[in-house]
Order: C-alpha cells, then sequence, then structure tokens
C-alpha cells in the first residue's frame, strides 16, 4: 500500500461520500455544500495525478465561481426543503433503478477494459502550465476561440435573462 | 502509483451517482447541480487518461488535460445561462419543484 | 445491286397504312367523310402498288437466285448472343400472303366507304382498319418469330376493336372481349412454343432456325414420340387455333359477327383468320419433322371442317352462316397442312379470301338493300330486285361449293387429293371432308335460295329494296373475277394447264409434295376419280338444297319437327357455348370473386395497407405516452436513452464480460 494508494482511496471515498450526500440531503443549500466537497476533492485527485493547472482550474472556476453561483442563486429563491411529488409513474418506479444500471454498466465496462489501460504518470517537467499554453495556442486554438465566443454569448444571454419586464 | 483502471472505476461511479440524483431529485437547481457533477466525473477521466499516455511530442499526451479546461469553460457558460432560466421559471411558477413545470402536458 | 427501291425500303408497305391510321385516328373527327376516305384509300392502294411493285422486283431480282430476300432494318431485342430485329423478308410465300392482304383489303376499304357512309365514328372505323392492314402486314413480312409475334397480337387487337365497333351495344363489346379473351388463350400457346424454340435453337429468325434444322439433320419424330420438335409445333398449333378458330377455340368467331360486315369479310375471313395457317406453312420444316404434329393438324382441322358445316345447315342469320363456312374452310387449309400439302392449304387459302370476302361483301350488300335485316327467314325473292349482288353472290356460292373452273374447285379438289394419296391412313379423313364438301355445297346453296328465290317474305310496304352504290359493287364484280379466275393459277397438268402456283412456291415448300406417285398413269385416273367424285358430291348438294328450299319450301319445316332434337343441338352449335361457359367461365369467375377478390385483394391487400396505417395509429399511440409534458419523465428517458446507446457500444466487450460469468454459474 503505496502513500499515493492511501490519498487517492481516502479522496475517492470522500467524493463518494460527498456524491451520496448531494443524492440524500432535502434541502438544496446542503447538497451544493456537498458539491463543493465532491469538486475538492477532484481537485486532490488531479492533484495526485500530476495535473496542476487544472486542479487549479477546478478549485478557481468550479469552486469559486459556479458553485458561488449556484448558493446565490439558492438564496435568492429561498429554495426550502424538497416538496416531495410523484407525478410520473416511470420516474418513481423506473428512475433509480435505470440510473443504477447505469452506474452498473459503466462500472463493469471500466473494470473489464480499464486494465487494459497503461499508466504512465507524468514526469513534473512535462504537466506545466507552460505545455499546456503551448497546446491551447496552436494545436487548440479555434477552440479556445469559439469558447471565448462561447462565454461573451453566455454573458448576452445571461444580460436577456436578467432584464425586468418592460410594464407597457 | 495508482493504477488508471481506478481513476476510471471511480469516474464511472461518480457519473452513476449523478445520473441517479439527475432523476431522483425534484428541485430544479439541485438536478442541475447533478448535471455538474457528471461533467466532474468525465473531467476526472479525461484526466485520467491523459495521465496514462505514453510520453509523445507535440504534446499528445496533455491533450486531455486541454479538454478539460474547454469542458470547465463550457459548464461555466451554461450555468451561467442555465441559472439564469431557472431563476425566471421559478419566479413564472412559484415553484421550485420540476413537476410543476409541466405546461406541455394536455 | 441492282435497282430495288422498294425491297430495300420494305418497311413502307406496313408503314403507309399506319400513316393512315394516324392520321385518320387522330385528325379524322371533325373532317368530312370525303377527307378520311382519301386518307384510308390512298394509304391502302399506296400500300397494294408498292407491294405490287416489291413482288416484281423480288420475281425479277431476288427468285432467280433462289434465294430470299431479307434485310434488317433496326435492332429492337437485342441480349447477349439473342437478336430479334425488326427484319423483314419476301420469298414466294410471302408474295402471295402480301398480294392478298394489300388487295382484298384494298377492296374492302373501297367498299367500305359504302357501306358504312351513314355510320357515326366513320374516321374511327377506317383508322382501325388501317390499323389492322399494318399489323397483318408485320406478320405477313417478319423473317422472325418475334416481330411476327407483333402483328399477331396486333391483329387481335384490331380484331377487338373492330368487333366491338358498336360498342355501345352490349352484344357486341361482349364479341370483342370474347374474340381477344380466347384468341390470348391460343397465343399463350403461341408464346410457350417460341419459348422452347428459342431455348432448343437459341435464335427465333426463321432463316436461321430452319438452317439448323436442315443442315444439322434434326430427327424426324415418329407419331406418338412427344419429343421437342412435336411439343414446340403443337404450341404453336395451338395459337393457330387461337387465331383462326379451330375446334376447341372456334367460339369467338360467329360471336365477331357482331362488327361490321366489311370487317367480317376482311378479318374473319380474308385476312387475321387465315395468320394461323401462314405460321404453321411458315413452320413446315419444323412440322414436317414431326409426325405427331402433322396428324394432330390434319385431324383438327377435318373434324372443325365438318362441325361447323353441320352447324351451318341450319343456322338463320346469313352472317353466321357465313363465319361457320369460314371456319369450315379453315379446317380444310389445316387439313391440308396436316398431310404435308402446305402448298395446297396456301391456295385455298387465296382462292378462299376470294370468295369468302365476296361473299361476305354482297351479304353486306344484301342486308344494305333490305334495310338491315339479317334474318333469312325474312328474305327472299330478292333476285330480279338486286341483280348484281345476286350474279357475283352467285358466281362466289358455285365457287365456294367447288364448281369447275371456278376457283375453289381445284384448290379442294388439290386438298383431298393429297389426303387421299398420302401414305399411312389418312382415308378417314379424306371421306370426312368429301362430306364436308356436301354439306358446304348444301348450306351455301340453302343460303342463296332462301335469300333469293321465292316469295318474299318481308314487308314489302315498308322495306324499299334498293341496290347498292357502284362503291360496293366495284369491289365485288373485282373479286367475282378472281373467284372465276384464282383457281387457274394452279391447275394442274390434268386439265391442260400448268400448276404454276405450286412451281412458283416449291422453292418454299419443296416439290415433295407434287410428285410422289409413281405409276403417272395410275396417278391421272386417281385424279381424274376423285375430281369427278367431288363434282358430283357438290352437284348433290345443291340439287337437295334445291329440292327443299325451292321445290318445297314446306319440307324443311317438317323435317326439322321430326327431327327435333338433332336439330336443336345443331341449331345450338352443339350447345358449345354454354359447356363453356358453365365448365369454364363460371368457376374462373368463382374463384375470381371468392378467392382473388374477397381473400387476396380485401385481406391480404388491403388488409396489409390498412394493416400497416393501423400499425403507425397504434405505435403513435403507445409512443405518445413519452410526450407526458412531466420533466421528471424526460430525465428518466434521457438517462434511458444513454443507457442504451452506452450498452449497445459495450456489448462485445460485456458479451466476454457475461461469459466467464454464465460458465462460473453452470459449473
Amino acid at each position: 500500500m503505496s502513500p499515493e494508494l492511501i490519498v487517492f482511496f481516502l479522496l475517492a471515498a470522500l467524493s463518494v461520500i460527498g456524491a451520496l450526500s448531494l443524492i440524500l440531503q432535502k434541502h438544496p443549500i446542503h447538497s451544493a455544500l456537498s458539491l463543493i466537497v465532491v469538486m475538492v476533492s477532484l481537485a486532490g485527485l488531479y492533484l495526485l495525478m500530476g495535473a496542476e493547472f487544472v486542479a487549479a482550474v477546478q478549485i478557481i472556476v468550479y469552486g469559486g465561481a459556479i458553485m458561488v453561483l449556484f448558493v446565490f442563486v439558492i438564496m435568492l429563491l429561498n429554495a426550502g426543503k424538497e416538496e416531495h411529488t410523484d407525478f410520473s409513474k416511470l420516474a418513481k418506479f423506473g428512475g433509480l433503478p435505470l440510473a443504477l444500471a447505469l452506474t452498473g454498466l459503466l462500472a463493469a465496462a471500466m473494470i473489464h477494459n480499464g486494465a487494459s489501460v497503461s499508466n504512465n504518470a507524468t514526469p513534473d517537467a512535462l504537466a506545466s502550465t507552460t505545455k499546456i499554453s503551448m497546446l491551447l495556442f496552436s494545436t487548440f486554438v479555434y477552440p479556445f476561440e469559439l469558447t471565448s465566443f462561447l462565454i461573451l454569448v453566455a454573458i448576452m444571454g445571461a444580460l436577456v435573462l436578467a432584464q425586468r419586464e418592460k410594464k407597457a | 502509483m495508482v493504477p488508471t483502471q481506478y481513476y476510471l472505476i471511480l469516474s464511472a461511479i461518480l457519473f452513476g451517482l449523478g445520473a441517479v440524483a439527475f432523476v431522483v431529485k425534484r428541485n430544479i437547481i439541485t438536478i442541475f447541480m447533478s448535471i455538474e457533477l457528471m461533467l466532474n466525473a468525465v473531467n476526472l477521466a479525461f484526466v485520467a487518461f491523459s495521465q496514462s499516455m505514453p510520453d509523445l511530442p507535440h504534446g499528445h499526451k496533455l491533450d486531455g488535460q486541454v479538454f478539460v479546461l474547454f469542458v470547465i469553460v463550457v459548464a461555466a457558460a451554461e450555468a451561467a445561462v442555465g441559472l439564469g432560466i431557472i431563476i425566471l421559471t421559478a419566479r413564472n411558477r412559484r415553484s421550485l419543484n420540476i413537476e410543476r413545470v409541466d405546461l406541455l402536458k394536455l | 445491286m441492282p435497282n430495288q427501291p422498294i425491297l430495300d425500303h420494305l418497311w413502307i408497305i406496313p408503314l403507309l397504312p399506319l400513316l393512315g391510321a394516324a392520321v385518320n385516328g387522330f385528325f379524322g373527327l371533325k373532317w368530312p367523310n370525303k377527307i378520311v376516305n382519301t386518307v384510308a384509300l390512298s394509304s391502302t392502294g399506296l400500300s397494294f402498288a408498292c407491294a405490287l411493285e416489291a413482288v416484281r422486283e423480288f420475281v425479277t431480282y431476288v427468285a432467280p437466285s433462289g434465294q430470299i430476300f431479307r434485310k434488317e432494318f433496326f435492332d429492337w431485342i437485342v441480349a447477349g448472343n439473342f437478336r430479334a430485329g425488326f427484319d423483314l423478308q419476301m420469298d414466294q410465300l410471302t408474295v402471295v400472303m402480301v398480294l392478298v392482304v394489300t388487295g382484298v383489303g384494298f377492296l374492302i376499304h373501297i367498299y367500305s366507304t359504302g357501306y358504312m357512309a351513314h355510320e357515326g365514328g366513320y374516321y374511327r372505323f377506317f383508322a382501325y382498319l388501317n390499323l389492322f392492314m399494318f399489323f397483318m402486314l408485320i406478320l405477313v413480312l417478319a423473317a422472325n418469330y418475334v416481330l411476327l409475334f407483333v402483328g399477331w397480337e396486333g391483329v387481335g387487337l384490331a380484331s377487338y376493336l373492330l368487333i366491338g365497333f358498336y360498342f355501345l351495344r352490349k352484344s357486341a363489346s361482349d364479341a370483342g372481349k370474347k374474340a381477344f379473351i380466347v384468341n390470348r388463350i391460343g397465343d399463350f400457346g403461341f408464346m410457350l412454343g417460341m419459348f422452347l424454340l428459342f431455348r432448343t435453337f437459341h435464335t427465333l429468325d426463321f432463316h436461321d432456325l430452319f438452317d439448323q434444322i436442315t443442315k444439322q439433320n434434326w430427327p424426324h419424330e415418329a407419331w406418338g414420340a412427344f419429343g421437342m420438335m412435336t411439343i414446340a409445333c403443337l404450341l404453336l398449333f395451338m395459337g393457330a387455333c387461337g387465331k383462326s378458330a379451330q375446334l376447341p377455340l372456334y367460339v369467338w368467331l360467329p360471336d365477331a359477327m357482331e362488327g361490321p360486315t366489311p370487317v367480317s369479310a376482311l378479318i374473319h375471313a380474308a385476312t387475321m383468320v387465315t395468320a394461323g395457317v401462314y405460321v404453321v406453312a411458315r413452320s413446315h420444316i419444323l412440322f414436317e419433322h414431326s409426325e405427331t404434329a402433322l396428324v394432330v393438324v390434319g385431324t383438327i382441322g377435318c373434324a372443325t371442317a365438318f362441325f361447323a358445316a353441320t352447324i351451318g345447315l341450319v343456322q338463320t342469320d346469313i352472317k353466321k352462316v357465313l363465319a361457320y363456312s369460314t371456319v369450315s374452310q379453315l379446317g380444310y387449309m389445316f387439313l391440308a397442312c396436316g398431310v404435308g400439302a402446305f402448298g395446297a392449304g396456301i391456295f385455298h387459302l387465296m382462292t378462299h379470301a376470294f370468295f369468302k370476302a365476296l361473299l361476305f361483301l354482297a351479304a353486306g350488300s344484301v342486308i344494305h338493300a333490305i334495310g338491315g335485316e339479317q334474318d333469312m327467314r325474312h328474305m327472299g325473292g330478292l333476285r330480279k330486285k338486286i341483280k348484281y349482288t345476286f350474279g357475283t353472290m352467285f358466281i362466289a356460292t358455285l365457287a365456294i361449293a367447288g364448281i369447275p373452273p371456278l376457283a375453289a374447285f381445284f384448290s379442294k379438289d388439290s386438298i383431298l387429293l393429297q389426303a387421299f394419296r398420302r401414305e399411312g391412313g389418312w382415308h378417314p379423313l379424306y371421306f370426312i371432308g368429301l362430306l364436308t364438301a356436301l354439306l358446304t355445297a348444301f348450306y351455301m346453296f340453302r343460303l342463296v335460295f332462301l335469300t333469293f328465290w321465292g316469295q318474299p317474305r318481308y314487308d314489302e310496304h315498308h322495306v324499299h329494296v334498293h341496290e347498292s352504290p357502284w362503291s360496293m359493287l366495284g369491289p365485288l364484280v373485282v373479286l367475282a373475277v378472281l373467284s372465276v379466275i384464282g383457281g387457274w393459277a394452279a391447275a394442274p397438268a390434268l386439265w391442260g394447264g400448268k400448276d404454276y402456283f405450286s412451281e412458283f412456291l416449291a422453292p418454299v415448300f419443296g416439290s415433295g409434295e407434287a410428285a410422289a406417285a409413281v405409276d403417272e398413269a395410275a396417278a391421272h385416273n386417281l385424279e381424274w376419280t376423285l375430281a369427278v367424285v367431288a363434282v358430283v358430291t357438290a352437284l348433290i348438294g345443291i340439287f337437295v338444297a334445291y329440292w327443299l328450299y325451292v321445290r318445297q319450301p314446306k319440307k324443311p319445316e317438317d323435317l326439322a319437327r321430326s327431327m327435333q332434337p338433332a336439330y336443336k343441338t345443331l341449331l345450338n352449335k352443339y350447345y358449345v357455348d354454354e359447356l363453356y361457359a358453365a365448365a369454364i367461365v363460371r368457376p374462373l369467375v368463382w374463384l375470381s370473386e371468392n378467392i382473388l377478390w374477397k381473400v387476396v385483394d380485401v385481406e391480404a391487400i388491403d388488409g396489409t395497407v390498412n394493416g400497416i396505417a393501423h400499425g403507425a395509429t397504434a405505435i403513435g399511440d403507445t409512443v405518445r405516452h413519452t410526450q407526458s409534458g412531466n420533466t421528471r419523465s424526460y430525465a428518466v428517458w434521457v438517462v434511458v436513452g444513454a443507457l442504451a446507446i452506452i450498452f449497445i457500444i459495450f456489448w462485445p466487450a460485456l458479451h466476454a464480460f457475461v461469459a466467464p460469468a454464465q460458465a462460473a454459474v453452470t459449473k
């Protein structure tokens, strides 16, 4: 049991507990906080794999921006406990089993095939921000520009949505 | 050394849990958060595969991490717009229960 | 290359009537009769002139070298090694046929201008008539079976159109359908015969096919052997039975009298019905290799001749008598082919065309004269009133009865002689043929006596008997002349004449039939005897008819009453139509109605189509539940979809994953 393996299992357990908590909590704010736990543990896992830049971005953007946004919205809308309604028979009886089946299928596939995926840990020198940025601006320059465009569109969309209704 | 397979299994489990939350929960915001969970699971898989690639010239080894960046960007944009829609819908239907958003019902 | 313009453009002979048909058919509706006449007559007349010229060129340039003229005009069907082209040929047999078709056809066109002058649909009649000429000429000029079959089918179509010309009358349209359908049954056999020939010889071209048979020394199939040649010949003969109204496919011809009289003259006397005889004669090499086929042809021909003659004895409609007479004379032609006397059969075809067309046209003239009446019991005493009609009809009747020196004497005598002389027990056919000649003479003169002699049995005050115009009488006179002199072309040496006809056709049929007798003197004696017998028989028939219908007009009724059952059977045509209706038509109609309609059409086909529609509705009904409006269920469907896709992608891997588990379970 190498130290890495122990850390991995700890972080993995933390993320799974966080995900379970997201499902089981009744109040959305608790679910949001559970999600933050998951994200932080995932950032830890990225670090374990040697992807520092991605880990940093995960914390900053995901944890620091997106989740904050979620929390703001929850507070803004005064979201309370979930009311329990069951208007869809399909969702009531089939939802959980099907989703669990999906989980099981993916897990089985990973177990069966995953053993063949090789394991070449990244030496520190390689996974540097410099290398990533070089990739980003050479091979992936088009997607990069498109994502900036996407963000622009999102901003405009958010602006439009946030407008007050004009009283005619 | 942690075998890559373990990361993949974890990714699968997280994705599945996200799917479970997606169908079981009733609050719109919680469902949205489960989507984010699924995206995160996918990110984990990307990074796991990226670190499993052999060392190649031209940087193909790091493609996975670049993809993760794009996924995060898209998730951010999506969250912004989506939450805006959720706010409007919640105001409109005066409820955050997804089953109350049923205007398409005959 | 000698100057033979028409032969090189042989297609002009059928093309001219086709143009006439097209012009009249498309534009003739508003035209006055004169213009329609001009178009129709000029196209047919020019065709006749071209035919004459073609014959002249053939006889001058081609015939001396002993070859036939054959030209390929364009490729019609080319498939692998098989080629059926638009090839036309001219040999001695074609000469006879093409002259008969265009010549008699032209005369009948002229006659029709007078006969149909007051009928509606004038332009349509001539369009159809020209169309018929086109197809018939294709039939006789064709150089392969496929093109011949095109003409074959085409004349069937034209016959249907013309029989049902007065289509507003149900009996007429029924008759047209009957003709076409019965013909079709024969055509089925014809096509099967063609397929069999193609499969064996890989060509349907006359020249190639007959060459193959003679050069490869194809074996002769004896009586009783049903080899390929026999079956092919029998199938071709089946087609000939349909087209030429032999047993058992003759039933359409009497009904075809519903059409206008010129139609009966042209199609059902002179040309279309002779197509069957032409095909058998053209395929004589095939038939000569099969003893069984020849026996079948001869027997059926003889039986039909006798059978039809008996029916004709008691019919009262003037055209029906002539119809049965046609069937009977066609039987004679097939009898000739059956005994191997193909030349004699073609000779009888030619003379028959003359006198039968004349008989029909004259009958049309009689009908026209007394205002539309066709029943002979309502005629009588007309001979002084319509002299020209009477004269020509009398000549034609003498001809058909076989009185020398008119045409049919030579042709009929030639047939009977060949039947008698051929080795191998054909004698019964000779005697039946002789008996039929007796009956023929009898009923034809019965017709003449009933129509022209005796007291008028029609209403003299209301019916004004008038002679026909010269447009109708002219062709009658021409045909009468031909009926007299036509036979002299083949007068055997016996009578001081030379058998020009057989000599002319010798390149086609071979001269085997001409002189088989060893002893010249004995042969001459035989010919004399048989000729005398034939003439005496005819005279007996005429005398009996004279006695019964002129001398003792009451006698026929007494005879009919005393032989009531026989008389009724003959009058009702042996109830053949009723038999066919009960045995064939009714079951078919029942089958069509109850099985093909109610089961196959309504349940299977409609059911399938409607079922698909119902299925679509049912599926839609089921699937609509996915669109419930409930967002949570949509979420579940998303998961289901993802599950399905991932399942499909991972199936191979999972299969390997599950197998060890299964093996573990079974252990």
